[in-house]
């Protein structure tokens, strides 16, 4: 079963779960920006929640299915259309040969994950297809050249049955509320006003933001430490460099960097923050370690648990 | 030896081994990244060693912070420095030249040693893999000579062409892949460093030693080399 792209958009890219075990290599982690809409696309065709899936971003995307399957949508609401019918995320549908689905562009949110059955396939590379551009690393063709319009996808597993998201499950991820951050690193670095200040305050999502990390515009925060010997970032990392302006590290982030860091947004908040566009206005909030894992570890069980009671 | 454990993710603690960078701390680095391996078992999701950390990234669904700081206990305990067995030698082929290498010459001037000299301090040492990150394959290594320590451009380049050789500060490393970089550039090499074919992905790994070599723009070409000369604008 294959579909194939007419219009590729701005940057639409095959991801899965990314790469483990290999940072020490200087590779990336790559993968779904937003993991928790690509579980979510892929659950509701019965995938593995890791399953590859296109990464959406912005729209002014559109696919033309080459035969009869059904297809997924989670993540950011970019007014898709099946056939000039509107197809709202958070759901499974069929498609027929020939009918163009399409994402024109963002109402809500910034990446919307496109599943299909048993996932888009592609030959892994270092155990994984996340496409990272700057590493010419994974994608459709293994050297991370993101989609593009005339790419063919394909997929093997056997439709399922359209179904929705659990009831209760918000089909945005659209922060509500303060991002959630686990504090650490060099964090005793940070000047009292400074810290006092990373938290009451307001922070805007620059325009400055891709996969590699997500810039936030607001007061200047000072370190008592100019440079530091470089080493491991984490997913979610804060980082702030000497302007003072911090840099939330995303999936595509460099293995090792030399700024001092507040501490990492949980899991669950890099998803949200990797749904927020520049210009967003959000907040920070600390959280202690043990209840950050015991949410992390509540949220991973949500799909085993919908998934048992299928 | 007990590292400093601190906490920098939900899933990730940071082992602070050493607070300078310096050649000696190796030894005691690999022990410890082998240890770490093997005290985590499937529980580690990766593990990033550099000059003087590990990051710990573990499996939280499997561990917990308490149980996964007794596991990096466990690794420590009794850790001596490993002899450098694992250590390879590698002699990397170098074109040194200002079509490749802008910043030859203004280094040569400003370290008094002309551009001959300061190939011949840069090849005379060999130095040691601190450190992959930055990119796939891209080895910190060091330490350069005093004399030839530069700080990285203010504004960095945009476009530095794949196997581009640069220094900054006490550190040299090679561009494996064309990418942005501020590193000041002296020459260029032909020699594959990341590449699907290479066992391990990698042509080398944190402890082993590199000499480079210098040759010529013959035999640059001959091994391969691409000799585009390098767009001075930024």
């Amino acid at each position: 079963m294959s579909l194939l792209i007419e219009r590729a958009g701005a940057m639409a890219s095959l991801q899965d779960g990314g790469r483990s075990g290999v940072r020490h290599l200087g590779v990336t982690q790559g993968g779904a920006a937003d993991w928790v809409s690509q579980a979510w696309a892929n659950w509701l065709l019965g995938n593995s929640l890791q399953a590859a899936t296109i990464e959406i971003t912005l729209g002014n995307f559109s696919v033309r299915a080459e035969t009869d399957s059904c297809l997924a949508v989670c993540g950011a609401d970019l007014k898709a259309t099946l056939d000039d019918q509107p197809i709202v995320p958070g759901r499974s549908f069929a498609i027929r040969k020939g009918q163009l689905l399409s994402f024109a562009q963002p109402r809500e949110g910034v990446r919307a994950y496109l599943a299909a059955p048993g996932g888009f396939l592609a030959t892994p590379v270092l155990g994984s297809c996340a496409t990272v551009r700057r590493e010419q690393l994974g994608g459709l063709h293994g050297d991370g050249r993101p989609l593009d319009t005339g790419d063919r996808l394909r997929w093997s597993g056997a439709p399922a049955a359209p179904r929705e998201l659990p009831p209760g499950q918000p089909r945005s991820l659209s922060p509500s509320g303060p991002l959630a951050v686990v504090l650490g690193a060099q964090i005793g670095d940070f000047s009292g006003q400074s810290l006092f200040d990373a938290f009451n305050s307001d922070w805007t999502v620059d325009q400055r933001a891709d996969r590699m990390g997500v810039r936030l515009l607001g007061p200047v925060l000072r370190s008592a430490r100019e440079s530091m010997i470089s080493e491991g970032v984490p997913l979610g990392a804060i980082q702030v460099p000497p302007d003072g302006q911090p840099i939330v590290l995303l999936n595509d982030r460099q293995t090792i960097g030399g700024y001092p860091r507040l501490g990492a947004l949980t899991p669950l908040a890099v998803a949200q923050l990797a749904q927020c566009m520049p210009g967003t206005v959000l907040r920070l909030k600390p959280v202690a370690l043990e209840s950050a894992q015991r949410e992390q570890r509540r949220l991973l069980a949500t799909w085993q648990r919908t998934t048992a009671e299928r | 030896m007990t590292p400093r454990i601190e906490v920098v993710g939900v899933d990730s603690l940071m082992l602070r081994l050493f607070d300078q960078i310096d050649e000696g701390n190796m030894p005691w680095m690999l022990a410890a990244t082998q240890r770490v391996r093997e005290a985590f078992g499937p529980a580690l999701r990766d593990l990033v060693p550099s000059y003087t950390t590990l990051l710990v990234h573990y499996d939280l669904t499997t561990i917990d912070d308490r149980q996964a700081r007794q596991r990096i206990t466990d690794a420590f305990e009794g850790l001596q420095p490993t002899a450098g067995a694992s250590a390879r030698q590698h002699e990397i082929p170098v074109w040194y030249d200002p079509s490749v290498g802008p910043e030859l010459e203004p280094l040569g001037k400003r370290s008094g040693l002309g551009a001959t000299g300061v190939i011949d301090r840069h090849s005379s040492h060999t130095y040691q893999v601190f450190a992959l990150g930055f990119a796939p394959g891209f080895a910190f290594m060091g330490l350069v000579d005093e004399i030839l320590a530069s700080p990285r451009l203010q504004t960095p380049r945009k476009q530095v062409p794949a196997g581009s050789l640069g220094i900054a500060d006490r550190q040299t490393a090679i561009y494996p892949l064309v990418s942005p970089g501020g590193w000041n550039l002296i020459g260029r090499s032909p020699t594959r460093l990341f590449d699907r074919e290479l066992d391990g992905y990698s042509l080398w790994q944190p402890g082993d030693r590199v000499r480079f070599i210098p040759i010529d723009r013959a035999e640059f070409i001959r091994l391969g080399g691409d000799d585009t000369p390098f767009e001075v604008t930024p």
